[in-house]
């Protein structure tokens, strides 16, 4: 291929004028970064909430715990993100009032939050459930005999051994939530993708703007791979699945 | 005598070298000759350039023109059965396709500035828009400077963007910018009063107007922040492509057969809905027609 790279195009001023290429990619990381993190929060939050509901006895609470699951894990991203930046000021009057005289990248970045983290959180209690499913049931039985209410025993017993054995996934989950972010382009929030391509309709130089986005997502998921590993190692039982590897 | 011979021979000798050499196809041309294949670059929502129609059949008129350029090439090909692709094209992706070979002509609504012919080569300009805004007819909103204070949307990475920022200096007032994916999303900020105005091409308002649910709640400003020529977009340094393109484009601007096209997809109902643009071509673009040229801005 004889493409002429054209690195020095980071340095050029911007057409809206008064900032350089590289500068409105660091602004679009920023958000990137900012984003994946509000929503990884809700995610782990929610999600522990959930996937812990989906084992608990009776009925009705693992009953709403799957419909939540349901909801957020079979629409597709794309139009979970157009439904809660489009739809849902539409169906909430006073809300579209607030957002009309906001800031718009602030209702943007309040509909990727969400979005994505509902969106994690449900993949997240799917796997919230498959570690507390993956106890052997004496362990839950023990801290009955023990004299544990049901919460005790979860508190206590199961959620810390669950939570334990699903750190591997976890990393997972938050390298995707990270790469889930870019989707925030389609209401507009001027993340790292959006910069990128930006930057190239501007200048062309699309080659050169997609190879340091690339490599920025690459950097982000590995150090949030990196950070998972060490969490991982941090708060191994010596001896148990997990902590067997040092 | 006889070096006077020998010079006339070697003289014609030279010519019919030069003859054989521009009779070898190059380019896009050679390419096209090779596969028996022509693939065109059309938008999905550039009303009336190029569209999908209610069958989801690229039509507008871009499309019309370009296919002049395709009977051209049959007749300079001499390739009656040559088969006609047409790929789905984005305002961001249009350039990088024409680049790497996936789409030989775009038939759309692309603006003929010289950034872009640093990269990519352009046809006659076939229209000329004027960059404005769309308001709500409700919205009081009678001119450019009334948008101080207000949230304006327009479509991510088109030249608009970097426009409104340059007014916003210049005229000094103070907006809010929201970007919309395309256009259909950016029309819809501003027809669900997430927006004050959405700032494009005139003629890409009238196309948004004229499809929503009540065109008569709409008007697009008279002021213009750029006028822009368009141009169908090929590839650079294709200099035989590039002559047939400008040839059967100009010959259809010369003989009015491009008026009569232009006629049919701006003043007339066209599909998907039967709806008239009423549009009828400004004095800038009867020069357009007057003179073909590929000048850009």
């Amino acid at each position: 291929m004889n493409y002429h790279w054209n690195w020095g195009v980071f340095l050029q001023e911007a057409p809206e004028g008064g900032v350089r290429y590289w500068e409105l990619l660091a602004e679009g990381l920023g958000w990137t970064l900012a984003v994946s993190a509000l929503a990884w929060a809700i995610a782990l939050g929610a999600g522990l909430v959930v996937g812990t509901l989906r084992t608990a006895p009776g009925r009705v609470l693992p009953m709403i715990a799957a419909a939540w699951v349901e909801l957020f894990r079979n629409i597709p991203l794309l139009v979970q993100m157009f439904l809660w930046f489009f739809v849902l000021p539409e169906l909430l009057p006073p809300l579209k009032r607030l957002l009309a005289d906001a800031d718009p990248t602030h209702g943007q970045f309040a509909a990727a939050v969400l979005c994505l983290g509902l969106f994690t959180s449900a993949r997240i209690a799917e796997q919230v459930r498959a570690g507390i499913r993956s106890l052997p049931r004496g362990q839950r039985e023990a801290a009955a005999a023990l004299g544990m209410s049901t919460g005790q025993a979860y508190r206590h017993v199961l959620l810390p051994m669950a939570l334990r054995i699903i750190v591997p996934p976890l990393t997972s989950e938050a390298m995707n939530l990270i790469k889930n972010s870019s989707v925030a382009l389609t209401i507009g929030l001027a993340e790292l993708t959006f910069r990128a391509r930006e930057l190239g309709e501007y200048t062309f130089n699309f080659f050169e703007a997609f190879t340091v986005a690339t490599l920025v997502y690459v950097v982000i998921a590995m150090s949030a791979n990196r950070a998972m590993a060490w969490i991982e190692r941090r708060v191994a039982v010596p001896g148990y699945i997990t902590g067997g590897r040092r | 005598m006889k070096n006077v011979v020998t010079l006339f021979a070697a003289l014609a000798l030279a010519c019919a070298t030069v003859a054989a050499e521009a009779a070898e196809l190059t380019g896009t041309l050679k390419k096209i000759k090779e596969t028996g294949v022509i693939t065109l670059g059309h938008r999905e929502s550039s009303i009336p350039f190029s569209y999908l129609d209610a069958q989801q059949k690229p039509v507008g008129y871009a499309i019309d023109l370009c296919t002049k350029v395709v009977e051209a090439v049959k007749a300079e090909l001499a390739l009656p059965d040559l088969q006609v692709k047409m790929q789905p094209v984005t305002s961001a992706n249009r350039i990088p396709l024409m680049q790497n070979g996936t789409i030989d002509l775009e038939c759309g609504s692309t603006t003929n500035s010289l950034q872009r012919q640093e990269q990519v080569a352009f046809g006659p300009s076939y229209f000329v828009v004027n960059i404005t805004a769309a308001v709500k007819r409700d919205s009081g909103i009678k001119s450019l400077a009334d948008l101080n204070g207000k949230t304006i949307a327009t479509s991510a990475g088109t030249t608009s963007v970097p426009l409104l920022k340059q007014y916003e200096r210049t005229a000094k007032i103070d907006v809010k910018e929201i970007y919309g994916r395309d256009h259909a999303e950016s029309f819809l900020l501003l027809a669900n009063d997430r927006a004050a105005a959405f700032v494009m091409d005139d003629i890409l308002l009238a196309g948004q107007i004229a499809n929503a649910r009540n065109p008569h709640d709409y008007v697009i400003l008279p002021e213009s922040l750029r006028t822009e020529p368009y141009g169908m977009m090929l590839r650079k340094d294709d200099p035989q492509f590039k002559a047939l393109v400008d040839k059967a484009v100009g010959a259809a601007m010369r003989s009015g057969e491009a008026r009569k096209i232009y006629d049919r997809w701006f003043t007339q109902p066209i599909p998907p809905r039967g709806v008239n643009l009423n549009f009828p071509a400004t004095p800038a673009i009867e020069g357009a027609f007057a003179d073909p040229n590929d000048t850009g801005v």
